[in-house]
């Protein structure tokens, strides 16, 4: 499966440790392991609970406004998906984010600087 | 769109509250005869939600304090502290606090509120970073939003949570302000403070702790988590409040830094409000006189609080993780926590209803807090009411008691 963001093969997710060749597998960090799919799956996770009726969470979802997740929660998420990908997202970015695009683009953003 | 369209959520939800009984948020005191009593609804109530843990309201001596003073000051200082509102007692009131926690710096604030929201926004700025704890209260919250540094929360109570994002920070230049407080408003909960001290030195981080909750209550000499913990030194901004142990209002701010006073003419919350009335400044004074004269009170505090906690838990409700002088119980949703307040108030007992998105995780809280001046019986008459509105609420299960435990109206 090719990753979605970059179009190179899928080596392994942080989930699922698929390892298609051990010693390349291996001797690669973590940081340009983590796919857009990683990210939008795990982001995905999180909101699922707050899904409203039968409408999927998609990239284009507005969090605070599509889904019954209120402020406090998202804030919340943030700190689970923070550490979950090792990024520190500030809160006056958080008040910026809408759509769960713009939140994975946030995260990938921040781990492509560290 | 009209002013108020964007509250239509709050006003439907406020709406089911009101048309079905009492409205917690607009409880009216008709008459406060006591720290422990007030006439509500036109009947004598056991008041157990007033943050008032010496009961020093109604103390004598502060009491005579503050009356002497507007006799000899008048009723209010009319202006802001940077102009006509600084009187000698302002300043002793800072030395004798300064003092108190053995700082060398004190500035005293109109409210608690108001200490959070100026020195916190003020300490750090553009390309710095504050670091607060996630069930910070709302003041430091709104001092999050004044300030030009960036901000970044850690899990509750979690020295490694900070740890990780102090690491990630690396060596990206900017000062790092790390916000704790002494006890936490909702659950009563304390920072393991030894810890985060630990954590916020190896990164060199400064620590502010906000002990609003913890004066008096905590450390051998009542100045709080600092002094319990043996961090006092440590802790390079301690804020509190007036408004709780030592019965008035106000807030304060202590620190060791030689450019502290610099804030005076920096924080707006300090200089564009008026300054205490001499008769608050002076009760004040006093009440801190009494917390030092009378640890007694702090052990009295402290049974009480061991009365109605272990009562309560030993009747299965689910309570904060630890004593403190803040009994949070905890009720599976926002309705039923009204519903239980409500049963309470027929029964004769005030405490505070705390509902998302006031409270931490989106619990529902009666958030009970502890008096000094409690006698055990009330305590303990506060647990069989509490038992009895839980059993038939179905909030704790047990072969109900025969007898009738809940007030009439
Ligand atoms: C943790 C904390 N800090 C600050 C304050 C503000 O105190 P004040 O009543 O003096 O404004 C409170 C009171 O609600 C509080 O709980």
């Amino acid at each position: 499966m090719p990753d979605p963001g970059t179009g190179e093969p899928l080596l392994r997710t942080a989930h699922q440790l698929i390892v298609e060749n051990d010693d390349i597998a291996n001797t690669l960090e973590l940081p340009r392991l983590t796919t857009r799919l990683d990210v939008i799956r795990e982001i995905c996770h999180h909101l699922a609970p707050y899904q409203a009726g039968e409408r999927p969470i998609i990239g284009a979802t507005v969090i605070a406004k599509d889904l019954t997740i209120d402020s406090l929660a998202i804030m919340d998420m943030v700190m689970e998906l923070e550490d979950r990908f090792d990024v520190s997202i500030p809160m006056n970015v958080v008040a910026e984010i809408h759509t769960v695009d713009q939140l994975a683009d946030t995260i990938l953003d921040l781990r492509a600087k560290r | 769109m009209g002013l108020f369209d964007r509250h239509a959520g709050l006003l439907e939800a406020y709406r089911d509250v009101r048309t079905t009984g009492a409205d917690p948020f607009q409880i009216r005191m008709e008459r406060v005869l006591s720290p422990t009593e007030a006439v509500i609804n036109g009947r004598k109530t056991l008041l157990v939600g007033t943050n008032n843990y010496f009961g020093l309201t109604f103390d004598p001596s502060c009491m005579e304090a503050a009356i002497e003073a507007i006799r000899a000051e008048g009723t209010g200082t009319t202006g802001s502290r940077i102009a006509n509102g600084s009187y000698s007692e302002h300043v002793f009131l800072e030395e004798e606090i300064a003092a108190f926690y053995g700082k060398k710096h004190c500035m005293v604030f109109t409210t608690g509120y108001q200490a959070n929201l100026g020195v916190i926004s003020t300490l750090v700025g553009q390309g710095d970073h504050l670091l607060i704890d996630a069930d910070s209260h709302a003041s430091i919250y709104d001092a999050c939003k004044m300030t030009q540094a960036e901000v970044v929360r850690f899990k509750h109570n979690d020295p490694s949570s900070l740890e990780s994002r102090l690491r990630r920070l690396g060596d990206k230049p900017g000062n790092k302000l790390v916000i704790l407080e002494g006890i936490y408003s909702m659950l009563g909960d304390s920072a393991p403070l030894k810890e985060f001290v630990e954590v916020c030195k190896k990164y060199g981080a400064y620590v502010l702790v906000d002990e609003a909750h913890s004066l008096g209550a905590l450390g051998e000499t009542g100045r709080g988590l600092c002094e319990s913990t043996g961090v006092l030194d440590d802790c390079h901004f301690i804020v509190g409040t007036f408004s709780k142990t030592l019965g008035a209002i106000g807030g304060y701010c202590v620190s060791n830094d030689p450019d502290f006073d610099i804030l005076r003419v920096t924080v707006r919350s300090y200089m564009f409000t008026a300054s205490l009335p001499p008769s608050i400044v002076a009760s004040v004074r006093q009440a801190l006189r009494v917390v030092k004269a009378r640890p007694e009170l702090r052990k009295q505090l402290w049974d009480n609080v061991a009365t109605l906690y272990d009562g309560l838990a030993a009747q299965g409700f689910k309570l904060g993780p630890e004593h403190g002088p803040v009994v949070g119980v905890h009720l599976p949703d926002r309705m039923l926590a009204i519903g239980f307040w409500r049963a309470m108030l027929d029964a004769g007992i005030y405490v505070n209803v705390a509902v998302p998105p006031a409270t931490p995780n989106g619990v529902s809280l009666l958030r009970c807090s502890v008096c000094a001046a409690h006698t055990p019986e009330q305590l303990q008459h506060m647990v069989e009411v509490m038992t009895g509105i839980g059993r038939q609420l179905g909030v704790i299960s047990g072969a109900p008691k025969l007898r009738v435990v809940a007030g009439s109206r």
